[in-house]
């Protein structure tokens, strides 16, 4: 079962994208180089603010009001909520003067709101937000799980000791959750280059492709330009990132022992 | 506290001070708490608001600049759950189709993740750890960069156009995460239980079923409900792998209304807000056992 539909689908893939030229090819297309840009910003930029405001906010939920005890469960809706129909939705919020978004400025501000899968930058930073809306809580959860495994006792002896919220963070929090915070953002840049969902249905590479990324590409070029042969290397041309980040990710979980 | 008693021992006017301050910070805390939630509400919402909005309007109103909906229908609701519209004929079909996949896909990744860590866990045989590292590679590369090897070999297995081809795909992606949190589940119930089992006779698939099972309830209701919620999040295998009408699922359905540019929105939305509902309702349902599960198992988006 494994090596059928695992281990072959890995050598099939390898053995499909092993021609040189392929890879020349992809080099002088201008298209790819703007596809690994993308890439780059879309899981930089995409994982690090969801990772650092996850783990801001999880603290933010640890406190003993009411009403954030109730926020909990609705601000977790997004992880529940299958990732087609949000990220359609996104996608017809932002459609232009007619989306809910720019209805919205209109409306309440009276501003002439911004055509945002016209421009490259606009559509890239729709997809991160989209991104960071889907999978933010569930690492929220993640980490707000680890900080209540931290003893009451050591924030409230940092407290008595004069420490006040920024410096319990840094002293406290971050060392004891820092391996847990490395680890996780690493398995969640693994998981963010192969990222298919989020570009391909909230801008759709618009404007005309500009905001692709390498897994979209590799689709475009396998489906829509009948080369699978081009897909599968442009896919695989993210070894050389994803490799060293999967090899540094089982050093950290072998050596440190982290509890997950 | 103690060092507002300590004031008030020295001067009256420096505890009013000091109570002053406090009252303030206090009063700034709960400040920003209620306007981090507002905020946190109207972000969380706001997609979905959008999605209810754009169901509630009325065909052929559907680009209309308002936020609020000027006259709510249920039209496309009924329209849904009817099949009345011939973008929707075949919606109970499909709709079928995905909880059949559903289903398969939870039960086939809980049995063959049980299995084998039950195997490597707690029969310890040879070689188990060249098992878990294999498991951990696959855990790590991403679904999609397989896609395309994956679609080549689905058709030369005659796969194609074919529910269960999804399904062994999910599974074999389910399967290494299920994997880590069962053995790491696993390690919390003595291995002493199945000695004592095994001196009264009991064989290996008895220790499997009578005992190794119930004991690992929790972590098979968490893993249950993640291997649902990864194959209804699903989509790019199943817009590959699936292209008749009658054998795709719900996702792929609503991905064809974006190939049109005079497609029906409202009838959209409103199916997206039917194929949400399941997995809100199963998330909520088990949100506590979840939660427990990913602090002791590991952690997969």
């Amino acid at each position: 079962m494994f090596c059928a539909f695992v281990v072959y689908p890995v050598a099939y893939g390898l053995s499909m994208a092993s021609e040189p030229s392929l890879y020349r090819e992809l080099l002088a297309n201008p298209l790819y180089a703007r596809t690994v840009v993308n890439t780059a910003l879309f899981v930089g930029v995409g994982v690090n603010v969801k990772m650092f405001l996850a783990l801001l906010l999880s603290g933010f939920f640890m406190r003993r009001r009411w009403w954030i005890k109730a926020l909990l469960p609705i601000y977790i809706l997004p992880w529940a909520l299958p990732a087609i129909p949000a990220f359609v939705s996104f996608h017809w919020m932002l459609i232009g003067e007619e989306g809910l978004v720019d209805s919205a400025l209109s409306a309440l501000f009276g501003l002439q709101g911004p055509l945002w899968f016209h421009d490259r930058r606009l559509a890239l930073g729709s997809d991160i937000v989209a991104y960071v809306w889907k999978w933010m809580p569930f690492w929220t959860l993640t980490f707000f799980a680890a900080r209540t495994a931290i003893p009451q006792e050591i924030y409230e002896a940092a407290a008595v000791d004069g420490a006040g919220v920024c410096r319990r963070f840094v002293h406290v929090v971050f060392p004891l959750l820092g391996n847990l915070y490395l680890v996780c953002t690493l398995l969640s840049t693994v998981w963010t280059i192969g990222d298919f969902t989020t570009v391909y249905l909230v801008s759709e590479g618009a404007p005309s492709y500009s905001t692709d990324v390498l897994a979209t590409l590799g689709i475009h070029y396998a489906f829509d330009a009948a080369r699978p042969a081009l897909g599968v290397a442009a896919a695989l041309s993210a070894l050389p990132v994803l490799i060293p980040a999967v090899l540094l990710l089982m050093r950290v979980l072998h050596t440190r022992e982290v509890q997950l | 506290m103690e060092v507002i008693a300590a004031d008030a021992r020295l001067s009256p006017r420096a505890t009013t001070r000091a109570h002053a301050v406090v009252r303030r910070r206090r009063y700034l805390s709960f400040v920003g708490t209620v306007v981090l939630s507002f905020v946190l509400v109207v972000w969380t919402l706001l997609p979905i608001y959008n999605m209810i909005l754009i169901s509630l309007e009325p065909e052929g109103d559907v680009f209309t600049d308002h936020i609020w909906p000027r006259v709510a229908s249920g039209e496309s609701f009924r329209g849904v759950l009817t099949q009345g519209h011939w973008y929707l004929e075949h919606f109970w079909r499909q709709f079928a189709n995905s909880l059949y996949m559903g289903a398969w896909v939870t039960f086939l990744t809980l049995a063959i993740g049980t299995l084998t860590a039950f195997s490597i866990g707690r029969m310890r045989i040879r070689h188990g750890w060249l098992v878990s590292n294999a498991a951990l590679m696959t855990y790590v590369i991403p679904a999609s960069f397989l896609a395309i090897p994956f679609y080549r070999i689905m058709q030369n297995y005659g796969l194609a156009n074919n529910l269960w081809s999804v399904i062994a795909a999910l599974v074999a992606f389910a399967t290494p995460y299920a994997f880590f949190v069962f053995q790491e589940y696993g390690r919390s119930i003595p291995i002493e239980v199945d000695e004592s089992a095994r001196i009264d006779g009991a064989s290996p698939i008895q220790v499997y079923y009578r005992i190794y099972l119930p004991l690992m309830a929790p972590a098979l209701v968490a893993v249950g409900t993640y291997a649902m919620l990864l194959a209804w999040n699903e989509y790019l295998y199943q817009f590959l792998l699936l292209s008749s009408k009658s054998s795709m699922t719900v996702p792929v359905a609503l991905a064809q209304f974006l190939n049109s540019d005079q497609s029906p929105w409202n009838y959209m939305m409103a199916t997206a807000i039917i194929y949400a509902l399941p997995p809100v309702a199963v998330y909520y349902a088990f949100r506590r056992r979840m939660t427990a599960g990913l602090t002791m198992g590991g952690v997969k988006g």
